[in-house]
């Protein structure tokens, strides 16, 4: 998963959206996308502003209804499912703006998702700082996110591109079958930007996330990182393929990519 | 260190009764009670993030339920008072917090006020059950079975109920320490700080929020329940809006970032009201201007002062230890 030259994805397909519709008013955010994520897979979405990216992972991962088609996880519909039903199914997602508890410390921000993966939330009157096994798998995740240094740094205090990290690796924490990351690499420097994706794709492994899906802006992360890229445009589904499909697609660079960022993408 | 300090307070305070007068030692009464309740807001509040303006109902119940125990039943008991507030207080609350955190902010407030200012029109127009206006009396009650209604009342106020006052508020506190250092505890302050998020994470936030709904809801209760003995009345006003406002006031003034601000902020409110009243009448004046300070020039109240003092000296005393 991940990676230019590595493993591709399977065939068991993991997650899919069929005839996905979503309306703001007048505005057709999502006309119709059906789209297939499969075991083992890295895809990225791509798309101008206005696409329909953010409102399609926020449709798959609980935060709006769509205003039609289905959303099947495993197999499982779970169309209208809110984010609290979907974790517990082994979904998680990050966001495109910094999503932290910033007056919790880094490991905190951590045990939150490990506490509630191992069910310990309803405990009232057990110690958390005596949790050995809490402690644990914080710590691990922690360090697999280089957060370990930092973990008793309140969130608030980190810079910005720990801060990102820290989003994605309260997610991780959850131990997901699959992971919808919103512009993982959004208001980070260019240099931290494939730090970042590295990370990434060695704590999914670590972990054992089944698959990624990412949306994101930089085509240097896109074509560097995917296995399949999906391009939408004005809410519908432009092209689906590898990227070397999606390089050679005339239309998906005249709106999507641009001529500038495919030289980019083929020199990655 | 931390053991160190509370073992002084401690010490402080059960010598209150040799070394103070008692009148001051009767003062201490009402700090008692209302840090008990100061204890379940600030979990709503200060953990929680939930800003409730109608404690006060949960109070007035606790208050009630000792009155009508023993002057309408003649249970003299106060560990069956205390039992009966928290109990009636939990029926009460589940329904209301289940309403009530459905929504947050402004809408949360309004709508515990609203449920805090029926009660007191029940409390206020139901007078053949209630008393109304002139309450109930709370008789002087059994202290772990012991019957002391031959004590002076003073002497019973100033010994018995004052220590069996600080064991009730020492267990509450030791119960509420234990809650806020919990999984539970942190999966509040997830919600706290970004309810969002933790809902992404797998913390049921309305539920999470409605658990600290019914705590606090007890623990106000109870304390509501201590205050009757020392004044032997309650009235509708123990659920009057204004004395949920108090209740916020403390808070602030204590400081809700830190576990024990609430109690510094009772213990200052309680002893500078006696004074401030002794002086002038408009006491609630000079309030409002001390309430102002706080929320422009210390809104972490008394304690977060204290904690900014403590924080400078220790970058003092690195500088000081840096080699040059």
């Amino acid at each position: 998963m991940g990676r230019e030259g590595q493993t591709r994805g399977g065939t068991h397909v993991i997650l899919r959206a069929h005839d996905i519709r979503k309306s703001f008013g007048e505005f057709p955010a999502l006309n119709g996308v059906s789209l297939e994520i499969k075991e083992g897979e890295f895809v990225s979405i791509i798309g101008p502003n206005g696409a329909g990216k953010t409102t399609f992972i926020n449709v798959v991962t609980g935060l709006l209804t769509p205003s039609g088609g289905k959303v099947f996880f495993k197999d499982r519909d779970i169309t209208g499912l809110g984010p609290l039903k979907l974790s517990g199914l082994g979904m998680a997602r990050s966001f495109q703006l910094v999503n932290i508890f910033p007056e919790l410390t880094v490991l905190e921000c951590i045990k939150v998702a490990v506490v509630s993966r191992l069910g310990r939330g309803r405990r009232l009157f057990s110690s958390l700082a005596r949790d050995q096994e809490v402690h644990a798998k914080a710590l691990e995740v922690a360090e697999l996110f280089g957060l370990a240094e930092k973990s008793h740094t309140p969130a608030k205090k980190l810079p910005q591109g720990d801060k990102k990290l820290l989003d994605v690796a309260s997610a991780f924490a959850l131990y997901p079958e699959i992971i919808l990351l919103d512009e993982p690499t959004s208001g980070v420097s260019t240099r931290d930007k494939h730090a970042i994706m590295e990370i990434l794709v060695s704590a999914s492994e670590r972990i054992g996330i089944k698959a990624i899906v990412q949306v994101e802006h930089d085509m240097d992360i896109v074509f560097g990182y995917s296995d399949r890229i999906i391009a939408l445009h004005q809410g519908k589904v432009l092209a689906d393929g590898t990227p070397e499909e999606i390089r050679a697609n005339e239309e998906v660079v005249n709106t999507v990519v641009g001529r500038k960022a495919r030289a980019l993408g083929r020199g990655a | 260190m931390r053991a160190a300090g509370l073992a002084v307070v401690a010490a402080v305070i059960l010598s209150v009764p040799f070394v103070a007068g008692d009148f001051h030692t009767t003062l201490m009464l009402p700090f008692f009670a209302y840090s008990v309740i100061l204890l379940g807001f600030n979990l709503l509040f200060g953990y929680t993030g939930l800003l409730s303006f109608g404690h006060s109902l949960f109070i007035g119940i606790g208050a009630y339920a000792a009155a009508f125990l023993t002057s309408k039943f003649g249970v003299m008991h106060l560990e069956a008072s205390l039992l009966a507030a928290a109990a009636a207080a939990g029926l009460v609350a589940a329904p209301i917090g289940a309403l009530c955190v459905r929504y947050v902010k402004i809408y949360f407030a309004m709508l515990t006020l609203a449920f805090g200012m029926l009660f007191y029109s029940f409390l206020l127009k139901f007078y053949f059950v209630t008393g109304g206006d002139e309450g109930m009396r709370v008789l002087q009650p059994f202290l772990l079975a012991f019957d002391l209604s031959a004590m002076p009342k003073i002497r019973f106020l100033t010994g018995p109920y004052y220590y069996y006052s600080v064991a009730v508020l020492a267990v509450a506190t030791f119960v509420m320490w234990r809650i806020v250092s919990s999984p539970f505890g942190l999966c509040l302050r997830s919600i706290r700080d970004n309810p969002n998020k933790a809902e992404f994470l797998g913390v049921s936030v309305k539920r999470y929020r409605w658990y600290a709904f019914m705590i606090s809801a007890v623990y106000a209760a109870v304390g509501g329940a201590l205050l009757g003995p020392t004044t032997g009345q309650v009235d509708p006003n123990l659920a009057y809006w204004t004395h949920s406002g108090n209740i916020v006031f403390m808070t602030l003034l204590g400081g809700f970032a830190n576990f024990f601000g609430p109690l510094v902020g009772a213990l200052v409110f309680i002893f500078l009201q006696d004074t401030v009243m002794s002086v002038v009448p408009y006491w609630r004046f000079v309030f409002g201007a001390i309430l102002a300070f706080l929320v422009i020039f210390a809104p972490g109240g008394l304690m977060g002062l204290l904690d900014a003092q403590v924080a400078r000296w220790g970058e003092k005393a690195r500088h000081v230890g840096a080699p040059t």
